[in-house]
């Protein structure tokens, strides 16, 4: 590298009191706790609806006993799908509050920060713009899953409790209940999809908005928009294709095989059982290397933009 | 040695220059001022020190390349580009608690100890005060920091005078504590002509004029022109002519006091006065040039 330059930065530093060793990891986890500082959403959101939630299924449960009585003369797999709906429910409510939180940290995160001005502030600290990115990236990709998931395993914990409790008052065993909401393999699924699903698979969409975010000067949602869809509808129109949006679709949706038999709405739906199937499949490994494409061009905007 | 060593420094926008070739030496321990109207590429050439904007030209800062080394360049630096940058969500205890977590030269206890000082309190968010409180807060912030060089921009706008006097007297008595560089742009000549040790005018991008203040004051001389005596004074090639009450008032470079002395009444200009008779000149001569 450039050695001089070193050495003269080395022979400033020697004439006054050493500074202290800063690590880039510890700078790393205060810039994450920057965020979560800044944006509480983060897990107010997922607690806000986990509130709300709950307190319609406590209400619910003045009929719960009914129900599972009713369920007794459904076959075992409508029993299933009847007995585990409200807890599909309580994660399809997580998991959309979990999506809109994420969409909308990400398109704010470099946006909002030049529109107020504080870049000016933050760029006058030692960090460095790779790892503010890096500290931006982790938020959608590791920890508003994770919040998601704590929250969904700790709602349908507090639902499978409460329900035990209901069905025991009312001199019913609660063992159907357990049979059909196997608690482990519940979290396991949650795991999976919410943490493994929506965090690592769906990382280069919070790659391509964090990038966007970064370069447009308004309007950030519009340009993370418009521009996929201009290249849907080109190559529609000029090779009569849709690879373009097949790829979204598919990096999108997953794959739709994994429905119950019967269309009925089960918490299977949610994915595959194990976080391995999903870690094993070539275009998880594309995807990170698409994400990582747009967090390096993030890297490069934030460092020549200022205040908009 | 050279805290900022700048080399045929250049900055375009389009077809706009913004600076034109700046060759710029900033010593060790100097407070430079930098002074310019409007335009005249003040802001882009602090932005290229502390390397929030890339440039032409050779450029070192404490040693290091701020464009590619911004990072490392504010373990040693610091800047203030205006009070109003404070994100306005965090609270004070959150702040310190960052520049605990990310700046190896943050003395929290000496932030706390400036803060005592204020009516700021810890839980307080920077939205909840008022501006001239974010400018005790960034300015607290950025004493309790050990930098070499601290570079402000403008750091006043905006503020009442009491504000502004209050920032420029703590700024002058933690540069007597330690040794520090200071570069700063600013509008308000009259404010921080009394702790500048250097002042450097800009006009469309170029230096037009550096001096060190002991230079000023021995070189620069305004006379109050007696009305009899005008032609003998213009004689002597004033640089600069105004009309004062009832009298004209002319600047001289490099000619004896006694002389002048001779001629009315005799002191030494300020920065500003200076700054004027400079920018009208150079205005002068672009306009005889144009006709």
């Amino acid at each position: 590298m450039n050695g001089p330059s070193d050495v003269m930065a080395e022979s400033v530093s020697r004439s006054e009191v050493a500074p202290v060793e800063i690590s880039p990891v510890r700078r790393l986890f205060w810039s994450v706790r920057r965020e979560l500082w800044e944006n509480r959403s983060i897990y107010l959101a997922p607690l806000a609806v986990a509130a709300v939630f709950l307190v319609g299924f406590f209400i619910s449960l003045v009929r719960l006993a009914d129900r599972v009585r009713a369920a007794q003369a459904l076959s075992l797999m409508q029993q299933r799908a009847a007995i585990q709906q409200p807890y599909l429910i309580a994660a399809l409510m997580l998991m959309a509050a979990e999506l809109l939180v994420a969409v909308v940290y990400c398109l704010d995160a470099f946006y909002g920060e030049r529109r107020d001005r504080s870049i000016l502030f933050w760029k006058s600290l030692p960090v460095s713009d790779l790892t503010t990115v890096i500290s931006k990236a982790i938020i959608p990709i590791l920890v508003i899953p994770l919040v998601a998931f704590a929250a969904t395993v700790a709602t349908q914990w507090v639902m499978l409790l409460a329900s035990s409790a209901v069905l025991a008052g009312s001199g019913m065993s609660p063992a159907t209940l357990w049979e059909h909401v196997p608690f482990f393999d519940t979290t396991l699924i949650n795991f999976g999809h919410l943490v493994v699903y929506h965090g690592i698979w769906y990382a280069p969409f919070y790659g391509w908005l964090l990038m966007v975010s970064a370069w447009a000067n308004r309007a950030p949602f519009l340009w993370a928009l418009l521009p996929p869809i201009a290249i849907g509808f080109v190559e529609r129109i000029a090779f009569n294709s849709s690879h373009f949006a097949d790829v979204i679709r598919y990096r999108f949706g997953g794959d739709p095989g994994s429905m119950t038999p019967g269309g009925r709405m089960t918490m299977e739906m949610l994915g595959p059982h194990s976080p391995v199937e999903y870690l094993t499949r070539p275009g998880l490994w594309i995807g990170l290397a698409v994400t990582a494409a747009f967090l390096f061009a993030a890297v490069r905007l934030r460092r020549s933009r200022g205040p908009i | 040695m050279a805290y900022i060593e700048a080399c045929g420094l250049r900055k375009t926008y389009g077809a706009t220059v913004a600076l034109d070739g700046i060759d710029l030496q900033v010593e060790e321990g100097r407070i430079l001022g930098l002074i310019g109207p409007n335009g005249a590429g003040k802001t882009t050439a602090l932005n290229a020190i502390v390397g929030l904007t890339p440039y032409e030209g050779q450029l070192k800062v404490v040693g290091r390349d701020p464009w590619n080394e911004r990072d490392q360049l504010m373990r040693d630096a610091c800047f203030i580009a205006d009070v109003a940058v404070l994100p306005r969500w965090m609270r004070v205890s959150q702040a310190l608690d960052y520049l605990v977590g990310i700046h190896p030269r943050f003395d929290r206890a000496k932030a706390e100890a400036l803060l005592a000082k204020t009516t700021i309190r810890p839980v307080s968010k920077v939205r909840e005060l008022s501006k001239g409180m974010v400018t005790q807060l960034h300015l607290a912030v950025v004493m309790a920091i050990d930098a070499r060089l601290l570079v402000l921009d403008e750091p006043t706008l905006g503020l009442d005078i009491l504000y502004r006097k209050q920032f420029y007297d703590s700024l002058l008595t933690d540069y007597f504590e330690r040794s520090r560089t200071v570069v700063v742009a600013t509008h308000q000549v009259e404010e921080v002509e009394h702790i500048l040790t250097d002042v450097v005018f800009l006009d469309r991008g170029r230096i037009v004029f550096r001096r060190s203040m002991e230079e000023v004051e021995s070189r620069y001389r305004e006379v109050s022109v007696h009305p009899d005596k005008i032609a003998a004074a213009r004689a002597l090639n004033p640089i600069h002519e105004r009309q004062g009450i009832g009298r004209s008032v002319l600047l001289f470079e490099g000619v004896d006091r006694q002389q002048l002395a001779a001629l009315g009444d005799v002191r030494t200009p300020g920065v500003a006065d200076l700054f004027v008779a400079i920018m009208s000149s150079r205005t002068e001569r672009a306009q005889g040039a144009t006709q």
